[in-house]
């Protein structure tokens, strides 16, 4: 049996600018794994090439099976959860609204309640601002929204794309303390692509850091913080 | 214009010299027709096809054109051929006029403002306070101008030899406009009207003028329309009117002059054989071609004969080739 | 002030009719940006198509049922084959389609049906009701109309398959990130709007009777309606179409007479798109270079 998500030699172009060359990565069930690497690394693309909103050439299997070859719509239905960057909100919907949105595909209508209860208990904030359209909510409420609509679909497996990114220190721990405990509590297994290295490296099990495209180190997340020349060489700290 | 170009176009013209002496005189009135449309085709090409501004209400201008020629000829005794400055004059201004506010409106808009306009054209041209102009729902009969100098040639014949000369004129000019820099100006505001406004042009100067030379043209087409047929009246300038010229240049070739005149071929000849079919056929068959030329032939007839004679200058430069 | 009274009841009737054309014009707008010339066809057709139904021996009530199912159909189908090739294309492209569209659906109905103008029954009693004031058709057709738009307004707002309808619309990529099948909701809206459409033809066909031209007058006050509301707000296209019935009616016959009532609709289009785009009730909308 392999890897619950195994991408190999996966390339991916934006028009016909490529950008990744080749990335090879795998992830165990269970484990929250980060993608490090410098601004236009092509960290967000393989995010969006898991999810198929780029054109790939290469393997990706999920839980044994392809989807490289898949549409969105379908590879969410598998059970991947995309928070992106930007957050993905819908402006001009409430708050509560982008929530059910996100358990659209799921045909347990009842458990869904208790899911909404479940996610405004990690996040009370967003409970007051149920009826609020999302667009008027902060950044990091709106960070806790992606990633509660996220939570909203039962996943598998979630994709966070730099959820730290506009906010403040205590909300980023606050936020990263949450996505531990999800993972912990309801074995969802986390795929978190990130600038701030220091904060993703103590929440992550595993590390990969990419640099133009290809990984270039990996390892667990202990190992690559204790290193001091990678720390300087590849995160910048 | 290349020596290889001019060749073709000799014997375009020397053919249309030559067709009134061998065909029946309807079969004139009606290449008189096409020499109409030709020239209204010509200008909504310049407005829609060159310079993207799209219009689905330049039957207006061609109906003012129209009742230009026919309120001067009937009410005032003007000569049919002094109607045609005074047409042209009009509808460049009245196209001005209508591209000065149109400035503001882009693609979808504009079409849909256009489209507003052909749509209520024939209520405007019943206006009952009008009507001592414009004749009312009956509309105005004008006399069929005869020959003059007493040449041994009837009426038709002769109207087709005026308005064949008009039309020569106008492509001329035409022609002449499109291949300098305003031509490319009209095309550049087309393609990416900001980056052209940065470099300097005067955007609003170019498109208000496209709209009413463009305008000009299609009125000089109407009242030369109206003198053909000798009879104007509010139902025939509907909005099927501006939507054939519309299909007339896609079908034809969009920014391509001689798409105006297959545009004007196909638009006068398809309805007269589908007519044979059923009074609904034509425009089914404008309505399925419109649709296989934007997936299939987005170019054009025009567009296609450009292909199928590069494809066959490669072939002859192929054979030349030693092997 | 009787004569008054009677031409703003008139026009509410009217202005149900032109306010469902333009909320079927917004609802296709808002999800895909691309005005709908062909809407009124449509309309068109469907009623047509009621029209074979009752002529054929269907009582009024389930042929406006089977009716509005064959429009929601015939919409659907249409965006899937016709529309979704050139959905990216170039304006003028999508424009030519739509004219194509709008062409073959007024030249099929004349061929299937002839151009003889037809008359179309009204589910409703003849007597007028409201003493002089309003015919009972024109009542029902309000009613009608109103029953439409609450309907609509629920389904958008209280049911799943609503909301993933206005999230396609607003945000097509988060959309498919929560595995909404995007394609699927534009055919929707489509079907919707199409059904829509079939309703309002319905209404306005025992008014001004059944001719493949009928829709052309009536579709060109649902875009002036549609505009002052602002094209991407539903609720304001309602507006704007009760608004505009009443003030076609009113101007018609007080101000400038019957004959220019469509001139009406023309200098609101062009009014509004001059001076204020957005409409009264519409955002702005920014073009990034």
């Amino acid at each position: 049996m392999g890897a619950f998500l195994e991408v190999s030699n996966l390339h991916a172009a934006y028009g016909l600018t490529r950008v990744l060359h080749g990335i090879s990565f795998a992830m165990q069930e269970g484990t929250i794994t980060t993608l490090l690497g410098a601004n236009g690394a092509g960290k967000t693309t393989t995010l969006r090439a898991l999810c198929a909103m780029v054109t790939t050439q290469g393997e990706i299997r999920f839980a044994g099976q392809r989807i490289d070859k898949r549409a969105t719509e379908d590879i969410v239905r598998l059970g991947i959860a995309h928070v992106p960057d930007g957050r993905g909100t819908f402006v001009n919907l409430s708050t509560e609204e982008n929530l059910r949105l996100g358990a659209y595909v799921r045909r347990d209508r009842d458990h869904i309640e208790a899911d909404l209860e479940r996610v405004y208990g990690y996040f009370p904030r967003l409970r007051e601002r149920r009826a609020q359209q999302a667009g008027t909510l902060s950044g990091g409420e709106q960070q806790m929204l992606a990633v509660s609509r996220a939570l909203m679909l039962r996943p598998k497996l979630m994709l966070l794309d730099e959820p730290s990114f506009g906010l403040a220190p205590l909300i980023v721990k606050e936020l990263f303390g949450i996505l531990r405990t999800v993972n912990e509590k309801e074995h969802v297994s986390m795929l978190v692509v990130e600038q701030n290295a220091a904060m993703a490296l103590d929440l992550a099990d595993h590390a990969y850091v990419i640099e133009t495209g290809r990984v270039v180190l990996s390892g667990t997340a202990a190992e690559i913080k204790r290193d001091d020349n990678v720390r300087r060489s590849y995160l910048g700290y | 214009m290349t020596r290889r170009q001019l060749i073709p176009i000799a014997a375009l013209l020397l053919a249309a010299c030559a067709l009134p002496l061998v065909v029946s005189d309807y079969r004139v009135f009606q290449f008189n027709l096409v020499l109409v449309y030709a020239i209204a085709l010509l200008g909504l090409n310049l407005l829609t096809g060159y310079n993207g501004q799209i219009s689905l209400g330049h039957g207006a201008f061609y109906a003012i054109g129209a009742y230009c020629a026919a309120i001067l000829m009937d009410k005032y005794g003007v000569p049919y051929w002094a109607t045609l400055p005074v047409a042209g004059a009009v509808c460049l201004l009245a196209g001005f006029l209508f591209g000065l506010p149109a400035l503001r409106l882009e693609g979808l808009y504009l079409a849909l403002a256009t489209f507003a306009l052909g749509v209520s054209l024939p209520a405007l041209l019943k206006y009952h306070h009008l009507e001592r102009w414009t004749g009312g729902v009956q509309g105005i009969v004008i006399a069929k101008p005869d020959p003059p100098f007493g040449l041994p040639i009837n009426a038709d014949q002769w109207l087709y030899y005026f308005t064949l000369a008009v039309a020569i004129v106008m492509f001329l000019l035409a022609w002449n406009l499109l291949r300098g820099r305003v031509g490319r100006a009209l095309v550049a505001i087309r393609d990416n009207h900001i980056a052209t406004e940065a470099m300097g042009v005067n955007i609003a100067i170019y498109k208000s003028l496209a709209f009413g030379v463009s305008a000009m043209y299609t009125g000089v087409a109407g009242a030369l329309g109206a003198i053909a047929i000798q009879y104007v009246a509010p139902d025939s300038f509907n909005i099927f009117l501006s939507l054939v010229f519309l299909i007339g240049i896609v079908i034809g070739g969009l920014a391509s002059i001689s798409g105006a005149i297959y545009g004007a071929l196909f638009i006068q000849f398809v309805p007269n054989v589908a007519d044979e079919i059923s009074k609904a056929a034509p425009w089914a068959i404008f309505g399925i071609f419109l649709i296989g030329f934007v997936y299939l032939m987005p170019m054009g007839i025009a567009g296609a004969v450009r292909m199928a004679v590069a494809w066959l200058q490669r072939k002859a430069q192929n054979s030349r080739r030693p092997t | 002030m009787d004569a008054l009274l009677h031409q703003v009841l008139a026009g509410l009737a009217t202005g149900g009719i032109y306010a469902s054309l333009a909320l079927a014009l917004v609802m296709i707008y808002q999800a895909t940006h691309l005005v709908n010339f062909a809407q009124g066809e449509l309309a068109m057709f469907a009623t047509y198509f009621a029209w074979s139904l009752i002529n054929a021996g269907v009582p009024y009530w389930p042929a406006f049922f089977l009716t509005v199912i064959f429009a929601f159909v015939l919409g659907v189908v249409i965006e899937r084959v016709i529309i979704r090739p050139v959905e990216n294309a170039p304006v003028l492209a999508v424009v030519v389609v739509f004219i194509a569209l709008l062409v073959i659906l007024n030249s099929v109905t004349g061929w299937i049906y002839s151009y003889t103008i037809k008359t179309f029954p009204s589910p409703f009693p003849a007597e007028p009701i409201f003493g002089k004031y309003m015919s009972a058709h024109e009542a029902g057709a309000i009613g009608v109309t109103l029953v439409v738009l609450l309907l609509l307004f629920a389904f958008f707002r209280f049911t799943p398959l609503g909301l993933a309808m206005r999230a396609a619309a607003q945000n097509p990529d988060s959309a498919r990130l929560v595995g909404i099948r995007v394609g699927w909701m534009l055919a929707l809206g489509w079907g919707l709007a199409a059904a829509i459409g079939g309703v309002a033809g319905m209404m306005v066909a025992p008014i001004v009777y059944l001719d493949p031209n009928m829709m052309g007058g009536v579709l060109l006050y649902a875009f002036a309606a549609a505009l002052v509301g602002g094209i991407d707000n539903p609720g304001g296209a309602v507006l704007g179409g009760f608004m505009v019935g009443v003030l076609e009616n009113v101007l018609g016959a007080f101000v400038i007479g019957n004959e220019l009532k469509l001139a009406v609709a023309l200098v609101l289009i062009i009014g509004v798109l001059v001076v204020k785009p957005s409409g009264f009730f519409g955002k702005v909308f920014v073009t990034r270079v």
